[in-house]
């Protein structure tokens, strides 16, 4: 894949995280108003696949996105120009990100 | 008097000047007497004619046009010609050395050769669109689109931009402010062919790989503005790449 593509990549997902992240700080301070226990939280993320959908995408986004410009710092910084810690890197915080989302579905 | 800084020498400016080759050198110190309103390159030919004739240094036209006698400063990008030294000193002092960046020749002269190679893989010149049209294309001076041309167009080529730029320095394969902002001139002229500029801008080391640190503006001695000329390249590629013509 050629650097102006992962940069587009890098692009598009910091537009997808303004949106998201909006989503989420707005949730959060719902939430608090309410306010709503941690049972309440999950009871409700558990009644609707919209949510974890939500923060299984939101995750795949902050990972891509995080992954991409710490490839960069590295390769500019650190002189890294290989691929593969960056996939791996890429990888561990997908499914960080995915067990988060799995565990409120 | 201000302060240190600015403080006039009394008789001497303290210049340590890099002499060397590709293969390596060193700072050499020379005593230059001070004369107010001496420019940078007033204190290189002072001391090529008094005291080191064999000194190399580069300059043309001596009025800021030429773009060719750049050299770091006291660690800063400037043009010889149009710096006046006793602002410039610290404490009296002068460090000058060959333009960052570059390839070194001899002392304080370097090989352009690199930094024009990037302007030809920006392809950082006019490239008509093909066929040419039947009429001459009439823009108006206050045209949008011409006036973005203006802007960018009167890059002296100095390189001190390059010079400037971290980027560069930490990505060997980026092509750089001064490559990408002739191929922003070429973007905004309507008789041009864009798709080219905007390919080879798309390329590894493109102009995706600017941080817009915006050091190249503010170095720049004759006030262009090859940031926001990247900008513009990356707003384009971004618009182009998403409407699938790139």
């Amino acid at each position: 894949m050629t650097e102006f593509r992962l940069f587009l990549i890098q692009r598009i997902t910091s537009g997808l995280l303004l949106l998201m992240g909006a989503v989420h700080l707005v949730v959060l301070l719902v939430a608090m108003q309410a306010p709503l226990s941690a049972a309440a939280i999950l009871a409700r993320t558990h009644a609707s696949p919209f949510w974890p959908a939500f923060y299984a995408v939101f995750a795949i986004t902050a990972a891509t996105h995080a992954a991409l410009g710490l490839r960069v710092i590295a390769r500019e910084w650190l002189g890294w120009r290989g691929t593969a810690w960056g996939i791996g890197l890429w990888t561990v915080l997908v499914a960080v990100g995915l067990r988060a989302a799995w565990i409120i579905a | 008097m201000s302060g240190p800084d600015t403080a006039l020498p009394d008789t001497a400016l303290v210049v340590d000047l890099w002499r060397g080759d590709a293969g390596g050198g060193g700072l050499v110190r020379y005593r230059v007497p001070v004369d107010p309103g001496q420019t940078i390159l007033d204190v290189l030919t002072w001391v090529q004619r008094h005291a080191e004739p064999g000194l190399a240094y580069r300059f043309a036209c001596r009025v800021g046009m030429c773009g060719s006698c750049a050299v770091m400063v006291n660690g800063v990008p400037r043009w010889a010609c149009r710096t006046r030294a006793i602002p410039v000193a610290r404490q009296g002092r002068l460090e000058i050395r060959p333009l960052r960046h570059f390839p070194v020749i001899r002392d304080l002269v370097v090989d352009f050769e690199a930094f024009f190679a990037r302007w030809r893989r920006a392809l950082g010149r006019f490239a008509p669109a093909s066929p040419p049209p039947d009429a001459l294309a009439v823009i108006a001076p206050d045209a949008p689109d011409r006036q973005l041309v203006d802007a960018a167009i009167e890059c002296i080529g100095c390189g001190i931009c390059l010079a400037a730029c971290d980027s560069v320095g930490a990505n060997p394969d980026y092509l750089g402010p001064a490559a990408l902002n002739r191929a922003w001139a070429a973007v905004n002229d309507r008789r041009d062919d864009t798709k080219g500029h905007l390919r080879a801008a798309a390329r590894d080391g493109g102009a995706h790989a600017c941080h817009a640190q915006g050091s190249c503006c503010r170095f720049c001695p004759v006030g262009r503005d090859p940031a926001g000329a990247i900008s513009g390249l990356k707003r384009h590629l971004v618009v182009a790449a998403l409407k699938g013509r790139l």
